[in-house]
Order: structure tokens, then C-alpha cells, then sequence
């Protein structure tokens, strides 16, 4: 039986009205927990389904949650991350263009367990579309008494409030997003302290992701031993995966935890282009390590299965490449973003990313030496685990695994002296 | 040239969703694109700065750090293709290159009638529509093929003839 889904509404439908979500169980999520649970019980129902963050890290949300001091000195803040800014990434949107209300009520009942004050949504300032769906839907939820003074009688009074980026991808991390959020460039903070206990303005907050927050709702009013019935044991819940690339039909797919990439690939997203074979697929947006296709068909989507073949989930956006794509090419497109969205504070990712996007250019041209690869190998593993933020790393990664796993590839480029695939690849 | 009175009052109207006042710059500095010409004059800098109570500095290296702000004059439709790598894969290459055949202008450059200037920007977050162009701070037109650029820009230009925005607000030039 295939798998219906609770994030989004049905194919063709939008549940952006308020009415229409609460047709179909909208805000009863929310009801439940302020009329009849205790904050505490709400954290640890959500921890009990071992839901985890759907921004890229996959951290356990009730535990992010428990970390808030328990001596509640207000205000405490939610921070919401509508960023989505890491290529190939376009979950988020489906939720903020099609069920909005399901994000304001995950919000609300965050802030019932973490007696927060108030919420800022983050979302990257290019997202106009969303930014108008989501604002409207605010108003619907304040005129209906789901935010403001004493919400459902509980006691707690909150408000959220959405706020604009201005297209830089490092406001995503939730660092540089805080102080972004706060009116000044958006470079990440060393921790500690961490954003638990001094998060925006210095307050406790709660920083989550739009997808995160938007299953929590159904957690509460289907409870945590429903929700670990859907995906894997150690990845629960569905998520969307948003496929791009040389496929037939790219798209957006709410789905189990554990479904086998080639079955999104080759089903859902209809699978290659007649006469086409697979080569590449990024599985997590371009800061998770590419895999070759005889590994891409063999995993399976969720935390464990990719970590065990040397990738990660991230944000689950799955790109595809098929045999006329240029692995050097996508490499340089890859080092060329990390480059480019570098905040600079730290000198092995300022230099490291402008030194890999370098050398990928010239082994495209086929001007750079075959000692070249090893020096970007090694620039890699300098740019890892030394930085103040993980964008070093993506960096690092995005880049250095498409030289790894496609190694012959970029010496043929040397010993040519130019793009073996110049005729068929894509352009850069 | 001084803020507007009205412009003003959109700034504050910002600050009680903030404990601090300096939280509104980014919106502020969206608001002054949208009214002023799409972009951030230096002369606007100071009364922004002591709007919301910090120094010119404080304003102008949050100009300079975000992609979104330009410290330079746009076109009066700025016409930006994303060229990450799911739009790379479906064309946008050859979608930035027919911009700057039938403009006349290079990828970050204003035409003479200071109508058009064209853009290059990183993954937009519509991979699955790709390629993908966002025409100020409109809503994207997706699935754009270079054989859709001359149509775009003869809608543009109808918008302009018509007295279309001056800035970021109103219907993407697709539809």
C-alpha cells in the first residue's frame, strides 16, 4: 500500500486556509497539549519519538528541547529556520506554500512546552511567495485565538512573528542565523554558550527547523508510539525529498524514513531519460558526500543506512546526475557556492574554499597537474573539524568526494588536457 | 535624498515585534530597496543608522555582507538566473547567456535605459522547477528554457510601458 503522507495535504489540494486545515485535524494537535498535557509531558512525548531535526543534522528535537534551563526566567524565544538555502533544497517551501497553519501550530506547541514568548521565523528573503502564504495564515491564527494573550485559556501568551533574510546561505546555520536575525552580519558564534541558554538576544531559545517543527503537531494528537511506526527505528516519521537533476519528473515526495533511494528515483521522480544511465547522486544536498550509482541503488534513506556508505542524509535533496554529466563540472559549481557563501571569519574556509574552487577550474580546463589532486585532497582535510561553524566541512565535502569516488575521471581531464564530456555535459 | 515620512513610519512600525531595535535592519533595508530603486544609496545610510540607533558602519557592512542589497544601481528590473547546480543541469547556463544576447549586456551589467541589469545568484530553493529566475524580489518563474527569455523580457518591457513597480513589490514578469 503506498504511503499517504501527513505533512502535506493530498496532490492538487492546499490546506492554507484555516478552515481547511482544521477540516482535516489541524490545531487539535494544539489543543490537545495546552488544554490537557503539562509542558513537560509534551517535551518528553516528543522526545519518546525520537523525532530529529530535518534541517541537515538529524539531532533528537526533544532533546534539543530539555537542554532550555528549567527555571523559567522569561522571555525565551523560538528561533525557526526557514532558510533553506542548502542546492537542491526545496522541502520547507512545500510546507510554507501549502500547509502553513501545520508550521504555526508546531510552533505553538514548542512554545507551550518550552514557555516561550515569542517566535521568529527566519525565512531566506527570496521565498516572497511563502513569506505572503505564511503571514496570511498568521493572521487567520491570531484572529482565531491560536496566538496572542492567553492562548486557548492556557495561560500563555505568544505571538510569531516572520522575519526576511536577505539571500546569505550561512543564516542558515543557527548561529550566524541568530545574529542575522538580531540586525548585523549573519557570522556564526563559537559555542558555548549554546543557543539553549544564550540563543537570540541571549535568551534561552529553541532553534528548529521549518520541517521539525511541522511534524510535531501530529506527534502530539497521533502520540510518539504512532510516529515510530512510520520509517526506521532510529530514523522516525516521513520526510520530504526533494529530487532535482536529470530526472523525468523532479519533484517533492513525502515519504517513510528508510525508502530506497532508487525507488524515489526510479518511481516517484519517474527515473531517467531514455537511454540514459546513472552515474552520480547527491543525497542530502550538495554538503553531504556524492555517491556513486552502484551504492546509490543499494541504500536505503534514512540517518544509519547512509552513514554506513560514507554520506549523510542532510536536508534529504536528492540530486541526480545520469552518464552526460561532468563529475569536475559539478564539482565546480559545488566549490564555486561554498566560495561564495563563506561569512570569512575563520581562514581555512575563507582560503580553502577560494583555493578547492580554483583548482577545480583548472582541471577542467585541463591545465592543472596530477599533484593537483592531491593537494586538493589535502586542503580538504584541513578545511574538516577546524572552524567555528560546519560549512568548512560542507565545503570540504561537497567537493573532495566527487574527486574521491570519481577520481579516474578528474586524470582524464589532466591527461586530455580538457572536459572529456565537453560535448553532452551540462554547462557550469 | 531623505527618507520618506511614509517610508519612516514602514521602519517603525517594525520595532515592537522586537525587543531591540536593530533586529529591523534587515527589513528596513528590504523596505528601502523596494521604494528607493532597488538599491541602497550611501546618502540613505546615516538616516537609517540613527533610525534604529546604531552607527553608519553598523548598516553599511550588512549592505556589503548579503547577496540581496546592492550598494550599486539595478536595472529597474533585475533579472537574476540561478546557477547552482540543479538549474546548471537543466540549462540555466544557456538561459543567462540569451539574457545577455537579447539585452545587450553582460551578467552584472545595467542596460543604457537602465531598464534591465541582469543577476547570477546562488540555489533559490526551486531545484524541482529549474531553471529558475527571480526578477527583483518577486515570485520566481520556474521552469524557464532559454527559448522563454525573449518572451520574458517583452513582458517586462510592457510592464515598464504600462508604469509597472519601481521596485520589489507586484507579479513576477511570468505571469
Amino acid at each position: 500500500m503506498a504511503f499517504e503522507g501527513y505533512l502535506l495535504p493530498p496532490s492538487g489540494q492546499n490546506w492554507s486556509r484555516i478552515a481547511d486545515y482544521k477540516a482535516n485535524g489541524g490545531y487539535e494537535g494544539a489543543e490537545k497539549a495546552l488544554r490537557s498535557m503539562k509542558p513537560a509531558d509534551v517535551v518528553a512525548e516528543v522526545k519518546n519519538s525520537g523525532l530529529r531535526g530535518r534541517g541537515g543534522a538529524g539531532f533528537g528535537s526533544g532533546m534539543k528541547w530539555s537542554f532550555l534551563p528549567q527555571d523559567v526566567q522569561r522571555p525565551r524565544y523560538i528561533a525557526c529556520n526557514a532558510d533553506e538555502s542548502e542546492p537542491g533544497t526545496y522541502k520547507d517551501r512545500q510546507i510554507l506554500e501549502r500547509n502553513p497553519h501545520e508550521l504555526i501550530e508546531g510552533l505553538l506547541i514548542a512554545a507551550w512546552a518550552n514557555t516561550i514568548d515569542a517566535a521568529y521565523v527566519y525565512m531566506r528573503g527570496e521565498y516572497r511567495g511563502p513569506f505572503e502564504n505564511l503571514n496570511a495564515a498568521i493572521a487567520e491564527a491570531r484572529a482565531a485565538g491560536y496566538l496572542g494573550k492567553n492562548v486557548l485559556g492556557s495561560g500563555l501568551d505568544f505571538d510569531v512573528f516572520v522575519h526576511r533574510g536577505a539571500g546569505a546561505y550561512i543564516c542558515g546555520e543557527e548561529t550566524g542565523l541568530m545574529e542575522s536575525l538580531e540586525g548585523r552580519k549573519g557570522q556564526p558564534r563559537k559555542r558555548p554558550p549554546f543557543p539553549a541558554i544564550a540563543g537570540l538576544w541571549k535568551r534561552p531559545t529553541v532553534i528548529n527547523n521549518v520541517e521539525t517543527m511541522s511534524h510535531v503537531p501530529h506527534v502530539i494528537r497521533k502520540g510518539a508510539d504512532w510516529f515510530k511506526t512510520i520509517g526506521t527505528e532510529k530514523s522516525t516519521g516521513s520526510t520530504i525529498f526533494g529530487v532535482s537533476g536529470q530526472v523525468v519528473r523532479p519533484g517533492a515526495f513525502e515519504l517513510p524514513f528508510g525508502t530506497p533511494l532508487r525507488e524515489i528515483i526510479f518511481e516517484h521522480a519517474g527515473g531517467l531519460r531514455p537511454g540514459r544511465t546513472l552515474k552520480a547522486v547527491i543525497p542530502g544536498g550538495v554538503s553531504m558526500p556524492v555517491l556513486t550509482a552502484d551504492t546509490a541503488m543499494q541504500v536505503d534513506m534514512d540517518h544509519d543506512s547512509l552513514q554506513k556508505v560514507g554520506s549523510l542524509l542532510g536536508t534529504g535533496a536528492i540530486v541526480v546526475f545520469d552518464d552526460t554529466s561532468c563529475m569536475v563540472r559539478a564539482a565546480i559549481i559545488i566549490s564555486r557556492f561554498f566560495r561564495h557563501e563563506s561569512c570569512g571569519q575563520c581562514t581555512q574556509c575563507r582560503e580553502g574554499t577560494g583555493w578547492l574552487h580554483k583548482l577545480m577550474l583548472q582541471v577542467e580546463a585541463g591545465t592543472a597537474r596530477k599533484s593537483d589532486l592531491d593537494v586538493v585532497d589535502e586542503i580538504t582535510r584541513q578545511m574538516e573539524g577546524k572552524t567555528i561553524c560546519a560549512l568548512s566541512d560542507a565545503a570540504a565535502w561537497g567537493t573532495g568526494w566527487f574527486l574521491r569516488r570519481f577520481r579516474p575521471e578528474f586524470e582524464a581531464h589532466i591527461d586530455r588536457g580538457g572536459c572529456p564530456h565537453a560535448g553532452t555535459s551540462f554547462e557550469v | 535624498m531623505p527618507l520618506s515620512e511614509e517610508l519612516k513610519a514602514r521602519i517603525t512600525a517594525e520595532f515592537p515585534k522586537y525587543p531591540e531595535r536593530r533586529a529591523v535592519l534587515l527589513t528596513a533595508l528590504h523596505f528601502v530597496q523596494e521604494e528607493c530603486g532597488g538599491w541602497v544609496s550611501p546618502d540613505v545610510v546615516p538616516e537609517i543608522a540613527e533610525l534604529l540607533g546604531i552607527l553608519p558602519i553598523d548598516v553599511e557592512e550588512v549592505v556589503s555582507f548579503y547577496p540581496m542589497y546592492h550598494s550599486d544601481p539595478v536595472g529597474r528590473f533585475h533579472v537574476q538566473v540561478c546557477t547552482n547546480i540543479s538549474c546548471c543541469i537543466r540549462g540555466a547556463r544557456g538561459v543567462v547567456r540569451r539574457l545577455e544576447e537579447n539585452l545587450d549586456v553582460l551578467s552584472g551589467e545595467v542596460t543604457g535605459d537602465g531598464l534591465f541589469s541582469i543577476g547570477e545568484v546562488e540555489c533559490l530553493g526551486s531545484c524541482g522547477t529549474a531553471p529558475v529566475v527571480m526578477v527583483n524580489n518577486e515570485r520566481f518563474v520556474e521552469n524557464v528554457s532559454a527559448d522563454d527569455v525573449p518572451a520574458l523580457v517583452e513582458r517586462l518591457r510592457a510592464r515598464a510601458a504600462a508604469g509597472g513597480t519601481n521596485g520589489s513589490n507586484g507579479q513576477a514578469g511570468g505571469r
